[in-house]
């Protein structure tokens, strides 16, 4: 019986192939040393633009002219070529992917390590470099090793305040950093199909996290359903017990917020270890944690009150940003004391807007809390955006109500 | 194909921001990467990798895809990494960029001390002893052999 990974590419775990890419993208950073290796290997035209995009999110809009100047090489090549483009403001790569392109069954590929969320669609998402990425531009295929698979069971059921960010960092503390190297996470059982897309775009977000290539959730009727809000017509895969290298189960029952403590994401515990610890800072957004649930959340926790520390909320997409202005959401933020910036990674990756200084603490819903990553000489605590919200007021690490 | 070089001793789980900090990242001046690889882990690291053989912990180079990883660490004079495994990001970008590197689970590390290694035989010599390593595949040597992916794919057209 085959892993969901080894049905879309084709072929049994440990196989080498050579496949098209259903759909390809870089961004800012990634598509600049793209674009010198395809122009290296001396082509004239992109082999398939239609499967393409650019899409600028890292450090959007840019912080000074050398980066600027960069981008404008970008913008221009898109314009040229014909290939799909979004500009400072549109939103994080992933998650634009997410709003109607990807769909169940691709193959995915995306010059940034974080494309295993678009495992969320049942599609086979990972990520590469620049060098490989131009390769695709040239010859609209790439090479894989199909990768062993991990398979993970959710039982039970989420309660009281921990939500899908703590089974992304449950999951990881227990694979461990590289307990995932080489190989697919699939998420299985009843509880899975009980996610929302957002919340299985969070999990298979953290897939990387563990070293995986792959973070796949099957396509269902929710896929279908999130799909055809779109015009997209799918179907949902059919479920089949994959032969596995490896099987966890994640008991939700017993799941209480957790937060990641400086350096490395699989160093979680439970919210109340690091209870009062104090905060210079609270980071709400990234392609882990800024959907609009995820402003939902924390607006619904702050509304009414005020933030104790600077909050710095970034939607993923503007699409994002307006159902928050639409619904009220992005008002309250306000009013509590959030700085909304615009939307794309925000301070996720170290460049610019919400960089903390040598010795600040802050706690974000990011995915990754390394040395230095977010500032240097800095310590970043990564949660859920319920245990954010809840520190935001506080202006210290404190438990979401109704952690158990 | 035998490589040589003198030791540098990592630990485990080493990123690509500490490879190459974001920061830096906005320049397409590959001599700026050089200068500042390894910062934030040892700023005195960038002034030994000149004929360095990297040997590191598990789960080298996880992280980021950044590519300008590879790129610094060459650029720096790195004559190749060796690591009982490899983030497979870094692991494709390595031998796309034409850094030679090897999967080895038992090698012991003094700083300085002389190592070689044959990516084609699979093996790992280092302090003196030797140690079986994961020979690269056919692939992925002969883009080593062309010194990176763009001009293997050069040659293939």
């Amino acid at each position: 019986m085959s892993t969901l990974a080894e049905r879309i590419l084709g072929a049994p775990a440990g196989s080498f192939v050579d496949r098209p890419v259903d759909r390809a993208f870089v961004h800012d950073g990634t598509g600049v040393l793209t674009l010198e290796a395809w122009r290296r290997m001396e082509r004239d035209r992109l082999a398939c633009p239609e499967r393409l995009s650019i899409l600028f999110d890292h450090i959007a809009p840019a912080n000074n002219s050398t980066t600027a100047a960069l981008q404008a090489e970008l913008r221009t090549f898109a314009a040229e070529q014909g290939v799909h483009f979004s500009d400072v403001g549109s939103g994080i790569c992933h998650q634009l992917m997410s709003e109607g392109i990807v769909r169940p069954g691709e193959v995915v590929v995306g010059a940034d390590s974080h494309t295993c969320t678009l495992g969320a669609f049942g599609a086979f998402a990972t990520g590469v470099g620049a060098t490989d990425m131009a390769a695709i531009w040239a010859s609209g295929s790439t090479w894989f090793r199909v990768p062993a698979t991990i398979g993970v069971h959710l039982d039970g059921t989420l309660r009281g305040a921990a939500e899908a960010k703590d089974i992304a960092l449950d999951y990881v503390r227990r694979l461990g950093m590289d307990g995932g190297t080489y190989m697919a996470l699939e998420f299985l059982g009843e509880r899975a199909r009980d996610l929302s897309m957002e919340s299985r775009l969070t999990i298979a977000n953290m897939a990387v996290e563990t070293g995986a290539k792959a973070g796949l959730f099957y396509a269902d009727d929710t896929t279908v359903r999130f799909l055809a809000d779109y015009g997209i017509q799918t179907a949902p895969q059919a479920i089949e017990a994959g032969s596995y290298r490896r099987e966890i189960t994640l008991d939700l029952d017993d799941l209480v917020p957790l937060v990641a403590a400086p350096h490395r994401v699989d160093n979680a515990r439970p919210v109340e270890d690091f209870e009062g610890i104090a905060l210079d800072e609270v980071f709400v957004g990234t392609c882990t944690n800024g959907r609009y649930g995820d402003l939902a959340r924390v607006a619904a926790i702050v509304a009414g009150s005020k933030v104790a520390v600077r909050t710095i909320v970034v939607p993923a997409s503007r699409s994002v940003l307006l159902a928050a202005a639409r619904s009220g959401v992005l008002s309250t933020l306000i009013a509590a004391g959030c700085t909304i910036g615009p939307p794309g990674c925000g301070p996720c990756l170290g460049a610019h807007m919400g960089v903390l200084g040598e010795g600040e603490v802050g706690l974000s819903t990011a995915n990754r809390n390394f040395r230095n990553r977010m500032g240097v000489g800095a310590e970043y605590y990564l949660c859920s955006p319920a245990t954010a919200a809840a520190s935001a007021l506080a202006g210290a690490i404190t438990a979401p109500e109704g952690t158990a | 194909m035998i490589l040589s070089g003198k030791a540098v001793c990592l630990g485990a789980d080493i990123d690509t921001d500490l490879i190459i900090a974001g920061r830096y990242l906005r320049t397409k001046d590959r001599r700026v990467w050089a200068e500042h690889v390894f910062e934030d882990l040892d700023p005195v690291l960038a002034a030994r990798m000149k004929g360095a053989v990297i040997l590191a912990g598990t789960n080298f180079g996880c992280g980021s895809s950044r590519e300008q990883a590879p790129v610094a660490l060459e650029e720096a004079g790195v004559v190749g990494v060796i690591a009982p495994s490899f983030a497979r990001i870094f692991f494709r970008n390595a031998i796309n960029v034409g850094l030679p590197l090897m999967e080895c689970a038992d090698v012991r590390c003094s700083n300085d001390a002389p190592v070689s290694f044959s990516p084609d035989e699979g093996w790992v010599e280092a302090d003196g002893e030797r140690c079986a390593a994961t020979p690269l595949s056919g692939r992925m040597l002969d883009i080593l052999a062309h010194g990176g992916l763009v001009e293997y794919w050069r040659s293939q057209q």
